[in-house]
């Protein structure tokens, strides 16, 4: 079944460019509060601690860690990638594209919105005495931002990665908590400044002054949100038709030009031709394998049988069919049958390929998995090959048997050869 | 499949076929490979690059097969399927559909099939194969590839949900036994020979199979499908 094949994706056009600039991300794995030292730390290449050490330090400076700190979150954007191998954090954006986020307005102004705020913060406190009673309203409200903050964060990587239902009861919550966290610091800011008495009153204009914000501003608003979500849907129609043109151009057009110029060549042509309609086949039929990297190891047993079955293709220029009925995590025992099993394609391709496409089935049923590669080509008598080929009775029989499992090898003279691989997975 | 063809095919035998492909040099392709009548038994008595054509061209010469393509502009092979069904279930000289597809998408070919093909090919036949699929689609029978013989395995695949009818969302463990010799690219002759039965044997699990997809409460074809994110 192809259920998760990778995604080549434009593998061809993109070796001659240079590595995409290393762009700063906070990491959204591990993260503490808003993942700003994990990303530092994957940027600057330094242990986490350290990074997390000069923040506390400098959080003793008059609280000049928090200010830095606060200023990374807003200005810096979220992504992926573990923090412990420094590239995978820069190369790998939010949904696996490349992304050339700019520092939008928004951010810009909230940066200085926040610097003047610290500055008459900072000022406060100097002054003593009279201003301590601002401080604990303003730093509730300053708690509540935070909450709120994070929670946008949230909001975004809900967007690349599937969130819990569960986990979203608590995102709600916290949203509230942070809300009314900063209601509370400005209640008290109303209460500390004024007297209680007029909380009644402030709180009546101040309703007043929002409704009639709201009833006059409010038809511009909603046309503007129309608009803008108009204008989303249309860049994102057109970003993903740039995206299709651009593989076409890098996989199809690539291959066609050089089956052009490989035209008197009829096995380079079929095996150009093979590897492309692989490709595009992927690309098309299999959406979810979809941003994958093309490099990294197979971890399901019907993708490792595919990747095998591929590399096998290319190297010999050989067609093989291959089906995969349902499909298991690997395990060691399943990658020693993988083994096995790629070794059993390449006999096939190389001594049973004039006879026809290879047939790859692989079959997970319950705990077992059984693997067959059959070709059509002359067949051999097992017994009378020579005794130092250690192909078939090392790689494939002896490797099966060392993992516990078995293998047959049917092979009629003039009827092809067909490899039986069977192995129970390992228990849980 | 070869091995079917002096049983079956050869010259002394004719079939007429349709050809649906909105490619037009894949129709040509097709026809070069099988349409030379004094050879295969093949006559192409028409040609159709869309649903609407189609339709047209099917019930103005009503072949014994038509060769569908999955992806057709107008609707794609299944709303053939869908406004040619009185001519397939026709109790004289019904009109067998084989769907031959460059897509192995899994919605695509289970939905040809359900649709009412009687097999399903993919483009990368030989033309021998594709004569020989013909002639058996001729009779009645069912054309499994190994590709497909696999969506079917892995659809009817044991769950542990109660099926709501036992005797349609089931394969007999025979039929599970036929389709994976088909899956490993067994020939039917071959099959036959592995578990001790005759051709005709073979041929009639094989159909079996095939009604039961066509027929069977969606329970488990949906929940399958749903697994892919099909649906």
């Amino acid at each position: 079944m192809p259920t998760a094949t990778t995604r080549a994706a434009s593998s061809l056009a993109s070796d001659p460019e240079e590595p995409p600039p290393r762009k700063l991300y906070r990491s959204a794995d591990g993260r503490l509060l808003g993942g700003v030292a994990r990303g530092l730390a994957g940027h600057l290449g330094l242990p986490v601690v350290w990074v997390r050490f000069v923040f506390l330090g400098l959080f003793f400076a008059d609280g000049l860690g928090a200010l830095l700190y606060a200023v990374f979150w807003i200005v810096v954007p979220l992504g992926v990638g573990g923090v412990e191998a420094p590239r995978s954090v820069f190369e790998t954006a939010p949904d696996g594209r490349r992304r050339l986020r700019k520092p939008d307005k928004g951010q810009v102004f909230a940066l200085v919105a926040l610097l003047i705020g610290a500055m008459i913060f900072v000022g406060n406190v100097d002054m003593g005495g009279k201003a301590d009673r601002y401080i604990w309203p303003t730093l509730l409200i300053g708690a509540g931002s935070v909450l709120v903050w994070r929670q946008a964060d949230n909001a975004r990587r809900a967007r690349w990665m599937e969130v819990g239902r569960s986990r979203r009861v608590l995102q709600l919550a916290r949203g509230l908590a942070g809300v009314a966290l900063v209601g509370l610091g400005l209640a008290v800011f109303i209460v500390v400044r004024g007297s209680a008495a007029q909380l009644g009153n402030v709180l009546t204009a101040a309703i007043a002054v929002l409704t009639g914000i709201a009833l006059l501003a409010g038809p511009y608003l909603v046309r503007m949100t129309q608009d803008l979500s108009e204008e989303r849907l249309m860049r994102i129609r057109a970003q993903e038709r740039a995206e299709v043109a651009a593989h076409v151009h890098d996989s199809v057009l690539h291959t066609l030009t050089l089956i052009q110029r490989n035209a008197d060549d009829g096995g380079e042509v079929r095996r150009l031709a093979r590897a492309q309609e692989r490709e595009l086949r992927n690309w098309l039929y299999n959406p979810e394998g979809t941003g994958k990297d093309e490099d990294d190891e197979p971890e399901n047993l019907a993708e490792a049988v595919k990747r095998a079955a591929a590399e096998v293709e290319d190297k010999h220029g050989v067609p093989l069919e291959v089906v995969v009925v349902g499909d298991c995590p690997l395990d060691e025992r399943l990658t020693a049958q993988m083994q096995a099993a790629r070794e059993a394609m390449v006999n096939a391709a190389k001594y049973g390929g004039e006879g026809g496409a290879v047939q790859v089935y692989a079959e997970v049923e319950g705990r077992t998995v059984f693997v067959s590669v059959r070709d059509r080509g002359p067949g051999f008598d097992l017994d009378s090959v020579p005794g130092d080929r250690m192909g078939v009775r090392e790689s494939i029989i002896g490797r099966m048997q060392r993992n516990g499992g078995t293998a047959r090898l049917r092979s009629v003279p003039g009827g092809g050869t067909e490899v039986e691989l069977e192995m129970e997975r390992a228990s849980e | 499949m070869t091995e079917n063809t002096e049983a079956t095919g050869g010259p002394e035998r004719r079939v007429r076929v349709v050809l649906v492909d909105d490619h037009r040099m894949f129709r040509t392709g097709v026809q070069a490979e099988i349409g030379r009548t004094e050879e295969t038994g093949v006559e192409v008595v028409g040609e159709a690059a869309d649903v609407d054509q189609a339709v047209t061209v099917i019930t103005a010469t009503r072949p014994e097969v038509v060769l569908l393509d999955v992806h057709l502009p107008g609707g794609g092979g299944v709303e053939v399927l869908r406004r040619c069904a009185s001519m397939m279930s026709a109790a004289e000289n019904p009109v067998r559909f084989l769907a031959l597809s460059v897509s192995d998408a899994a919605e695509d070919v289970i939905g040809v099939i359900r649709g009412g093909a009687r097999g399903y090919v993919t483009k990368t036949i030989t033309g021998t194969d594709l004569v020989d699929s013909v002639f058996r689609v001729q009779d009645g029978d069912a054309v499994f590839s190994p590709r497909l013989a696999g969506f079917v395995l892995d659809a009817f695949a044991s769950t542990d949900a109660p099926p709501v009818d036992e005797d349609m969302d089931r394969l007999t463990q025979r039929e599970r036994e036929v389709l994976r010799l088909i899956a490993r690219g067994y020939a039917y002759k071959e099959i036959a020979k592995q578990l001790f039965i005759s051709v005709k044997t073979v041929e009639s699990h094989v159909s079996a199979v095939l009604r039961k997809l066509q027929l069977s409460n969606r329970h488990e074809l949906t929940r399958w499908a749903t697994a892919r994110r099909l649906v």
